[in-house]
C-alpha cells in the first residue's frame, strides 16, 4: 500500500536516477570524442596558437639587450638619449658580441629601420674597446648613433608584446610613440597581396561556378547509368595527386607545350608569338580552376539530384517558357548547393600554396607563398605569423558562414 | 532528359549546342591527366611532342624514364648482382614511395581509429555539444596548410619531432580526420540503433556490440574515409616541405622539388603512375559503394 507521500519522494528518486543515467550516458558519449579532441588539441591547435602568437610576441631585443630596454622603456622618445642609455647599449652590446647573438639584434632593428644592420655589427666588435663616455665615443665609431631616430628603432624593437608586426602586414607602421602610421608609398606590398588572393580566389570560384554548372546539371538530368559513368569523369581528377595535375598543366601550357602548339598549328598565332599561358596569373587561374572545380561540382550535383523534375514541368504546362522555366523555378532551388560549393572553393582557394608556386611565377603568388617566403628566406617568422592571423580571420570568418548558410554537418564527399 | 519529339527548333540547337559545352568541359577535366601518359614515353627530355611522336615513330618512343625512376639515385646501375637490392634502399624516387607508404599507413591508422570513435560519439543523441565539435572537428580542412605547416614545423622543433617520421605521420594525421568524420556519420545517419539495443540486452559488453554489430555495417564508411584519409597524406606536399628532412621525402615531396629543379619526363612517369594509383583507389571506392548500396538495400529499414 502505498500513499500519496510516498509517491511524492518515489518520484523525486526516480527523477534524480534518471538525471543521473542521463548524465552518465552523455558522459560515454563524450568519452568517445575525447581522445580525438585531445589529439586535435595538442597536434593541431596548440601548435598553430603557438605560432600565430608570435604575431604579437618578439622578445629578441629584449632577451639580449636586457639593459638597454630597461633605460628604454624609461625614455620618452622624444628627448636627446643621456649617457645612461648609452653606457646601458654599450654594455650589451659586449655581452651580445660575445655571445654571437649581436646579429639577431641586427636583424630584429634593421625591421623597423631598414639600413641599420651594419651599425650594429660593426659597432659591437668595437664595443669592448670604448672609454667613457659613451655619448661621445660611440658617435665616433659610427655618427648614426647621434641620431635620434635610431634609439626610437631600438624603443620599438624592445617590446615584448608589439602590435608592430600585425601593423606591417596590414602596410602600417608602429611608430616609437605606439603611434601607428601608413607604410611609406613603396613599401606598402600586402595589401596589394592580399587584394591579389581574393581576387585570384574570387575569379576561381567565379570560373568553378561558370564550368561546374552545366556540368552538374547535365550528370543530374541524365539516367543514373549515363551519369554515373560521367560522374567518374569529375572523380578521376578529384582522386588524382595535385602534383601530378600541376605538372600536367605545365605540360599542357608551356610556350611549347600541347596548347600552343594546336593555336599554332590551327594557325590562331604565329610560331614565334606563343602566348605566354603558365608562369603567371593566367596559368594560376587555369590550374586552380581545375583543381578546385570537383569541389564545385559535387555538391551543385547532390543538390539538382534532388530537385523532382516534375517541378519544371508544371511550370512549362503553366505556359512558361524553357528560359523563365528553368530561371524562375529550377535555379532558385540550386542556391543550397551554389552557396555551398561556392563558399568552399573560395575557402581552399584562398590559403593556396603549392600550385601558385609553381607555376604562379611572380605575378601570380598567393598570400600563402608569402607568409612562406617569410618564413623560409627572410627568416621573419613574426611577420609571417601575422599574415597568417590575417589570413585566418578571413577563412574562420567564412567558416562560420559556411556553417550558418549549408551546415557542416551537410558537408558530403563524392 | 532526352530531346522531346516536339521540340522546336531553337530548343534543338540549345540540346546540342549545351552537350557540345559539357564535352569541351569535361576535355579541361580530364585532358591534362590524359596527356600526361603519351609524354612520359618521350625519348626525348623534354614536356613537348616531338614530331616523331606525332607522327607514332617507335624510335620517338622509350621507356627510359620509367628506368630512370628506378635508378636514380643508385649506387652502381650498372651492377649485376645486387641490383634489386640497390634500388630498394637507394634509388630516390624508390625510398620517396617507400616514405609516402609508410607515413600515409601510420597517418590513416591513427586518423580512421580516432575519427571512427568520435563519430560513433557524436550519432549518439545524447551526444552534448554535438555541432560545435563537429565543426572543430573538420577545421583542419579549413585552415590553410601553410598554417598548420608553420604551427606543426614551430611547435614540433620544441619536442624533437621536426624532421622525422613521426612528426610528419602526427601532423598527416590531423589532415586526414575531418575527411574520416565526414564519411562515417555520413553512414551512421541511416543506422538503426534498435540493432545495438539488441545486442547489449543479449549481454554483449559495448566492446563487442561495437565491433561485432555496429562495425560491419558501417564498414564501407570507414573504408571510404580511411582512403580519403591515405589519399590525403599521400598527396600532401606543404607539410612535408615544412617538417621532412631528405630522409623522409614523399613522392609529392620529390615531384616538387624535381618540377623547381630538374624538370624531366621522370615527373611525367613517376604521375602516370600515380594517375593509375587513383583509377585503382577510384575502382575501390566505387565497388565499396556498390556493396554498400547492396546491403543496405537487404538490410529492413
Amino acid at each position: 500500500m502505498t500513499t500519496t507521500a510516498d509517491v511524492g519522494i518515489d518520484d523525486k528518486l526516480l527523477q534524480k536516477r534518471l538525471d543521473k543515467a542521463m548524465f552518465n550516458r552523455r558522459l560515454r558519449a563524450f568519452m568517445l570524442v575525447l581522445p580525438i579532441l585531445l589529439f586535435l588539441l595538442v597536434v593541431f591547435i596548440i601548435p598553430i596558437a603557438y605560432f600565430l602568437f608570435q604575431g604579437i610576441y618578439d622578445k629578441t631585443f629584449s632577451s639580449i639587450m636586457p639593459q638597454t630596454t630597461e633605460v628604454l622603456s624609461e625614455w620618452d622618445g622624444a628627448s636627446e638619449p643621456t649617457e645612461e642609455m648609452f653606457a646601458a647599449l654599450v654594455a650589451d652590446m659586449v655581452v651580445a658580441r660575445e655571445n654571437k647573438t649581436i646579429g639577431r639584434v641586427a636583424t630584429r632593428v634593421n625591421r623597423d629601420l631598414p639600413g641599420s644592420r651594419s651599425l650594429f655589427t660593426s659597432s659591437a666588435r668595437q664595443a669592448a674597446r670604448l672609454e667613457p663616455p659613451f655619448m661621445e665615443s660611440l658617435p665616433e665609431v659610427k655618427d648614426k648613433w647621434g641620431e635620434i631616430e635610431v634609439w626610437q628603432a631600438m624603443k620599438t624593437a624592445s617590446r615584448k608584446f608589439t602590435p608592430g608586426y600585425y601593423a606591417a602586414a596590414l602596410d602600417l607602421k608602429l611608430q616609437s610613440d605606439g603611434s601607428i602610421v601608413r607604410q611609406d608609398e613603396k613599401r606598402r606590398i600586402h595589401l596589394t597581396l592580399m587584394v591579389r588572393t581574393l581576387q585570384i580566389s574570387f575569379l576561381v570560384t567565379v570560373f568553378c561556378l561558370l564550368l561546374g554548372y552545366p556540368i552538374a546539371y547535365l550528370l543530374a538530368t541524365l539516367p543514373v547509368k549515363t551519369s554515373n559513368l560521367l560522374l567518374i569523369l569529375v572523380l578521376l581528377p578529384f582522386w588524382t595527386s595535385i602534383l601530378v595535375r600541376t605538372t600536367a598543366w605545365i605540360a599542357m601550357l608551356q610556350s611549347q607545350g600541347v596548347v600552343n602548339d594546336l593555336l599554332v598549328f590551327f594557325g590562331v598565332t604565329p610560331d614565334d608569338a606563343r602566348f605566354s599561358l603558365i608562369y603567371n596569373k593566367i596559368g594560376t587561374l587555369i590550374a586552380m580552376t581545375h583543381i578546385l572545380l570537383p569541389f564545385m561540382i559535387l555538391p551543385l550535383y547532390s543538390v539538382m539530384k534532388g530537385i523532382p523534375p516534375s517541378y519544371v514541368r508544371a511550370a512549362k504546362s503553366l505556359g512558361a517558357t524553357n528560359w523563365t522555366a528553368f530561371w524562375r523555378v529550377y535555379a532558385p532551388q540550386t542556391v543550397p548547393g551554389l552557396g555551398a560549393g561556392a563558399i568552399l572553393v573560395f575557402i581552399v582557394a584562398i590559403g593556396y600554396y603549392i600550385t601558385p608556386a609553381l607555376v604562379g611565377g611572380q605575378e601570380g603568388t598567393m598570400i600563402s607563398n608569402t607568409i612562406d617566403g617569410h618564413m623560409r628566406q627572410s627568416l621573419n617568422w613574426n611577420l609571417a605569423a601575422a599574415l597568417a592571423g590575417v589570413l585566418m580571420v578571413v577563412v574562420l570568418t567564412l567558416y562560420w558562414v559556411y556553417d550558418k548558410v549549408v551546415g557542416i554537418d551537410n558537408m558530403k564527399l563524392g | 532528359m532526352a530531346l522531346p519529339a516536339y521540340a522546336g527548333w531553337g530548343e534543338r540547337v540549345w540540346y546540342y549546342a549545351f552537350r557540345f559545352i559539357c564535352f569541351l568541359i569535361f576535355v579541361f577535366l580530364i585532358a591534362p591527366i590524359l596527356i600526361v601518359l603519351p609524354l612520359s614515353f618521350n625519348v626525348e627530355p623534354y614536356f613537348s611532342f616531338t614530331p616523331g611522336m606525332l607522327s607514332f615513330d617507335p624510335d620517338a618512343y622509350s621507356l627510359r624514364w620509367y628506368k630512370d625512376i628506378l635508378t636514380n639515385g643508385m649506387a652502381n646501375p650498372e651492377a649485376t648482382t645486387g641490383w634489386w637490392a640497390d634500388v630498394w634502399n637507394n634509388a630516390q624516387w624508390v625510398r620517396s614511395m617507400r616514405n609516402s607508404f609508410f607515413i600515409g599507413f601510420f597517418a590513416t591508422l591513427i586518423a580512421t581509429a580516432l575519427g571512427t570513435m568520435a563519430a560513433v560519439g557524436l550519432s549518439r543523441a545524447e551526444m552534448p555539444f554535438k555541432k560545435k565539435i563537429m565543426a572543430f572537428l573538420i577545421s583542419p580542412l579549413i585552415v590553410p596548410l601553410v598554417v598548420t605547416a608553420a604551427g606543426s614545423f614551430r611547435a614540433f622543433s620544441e619536442l624533437g619531432l621536426a624532421y622525422t617520421h613521426l612528426g610528419v605521420i602526427l601532423a598527416h594525421a590531423v589532415l586526414g580526420i575531418p575527411f574520416v568524420i565526414i564519411t562515417v556519420t555520413a553512414t551512421l545517419v541511416g543506422f538503426d540503433n534498435s540493432l545495438v539495443q539488441a545486442s547489449y540486452s543479449m549481454g554483449a559488453s559495448p566492446l563487442r556490440t561495437f565491433f561485432r554489430v555496429q562495425l560491419p555495417l558501417i564498414l564501407p564508411g570507414v573504408i571510404s574515409g580511411a582512403l580519403f584519409a591515405f589519399v590525403t597524406s599521400f598527396d600532401e606536399v606543404v607539410v612535408v616541405i615544412a617538417m621532412a628532412s631528405v630522409e623522409q621525402r614523399t613522392i609529392p615531396r620529390q615531384m616538387f622539388s624535381g618540377i623547381r629543379e630538374q624538370i624531366s619526363p621522370t615527373i611525367l612517369a613517376v604521375a602516370t603512375i600515380l594517375v593509375i594509383i587513383s583509377i585503382a583507389l577510384l575502382t575501390t571506392l566505387e565497388l565499396i559503394r556498390r556493396r554498400g548500396e547492396r546491403l543496405r538495400g537487404v538490410t529492413p529499414a
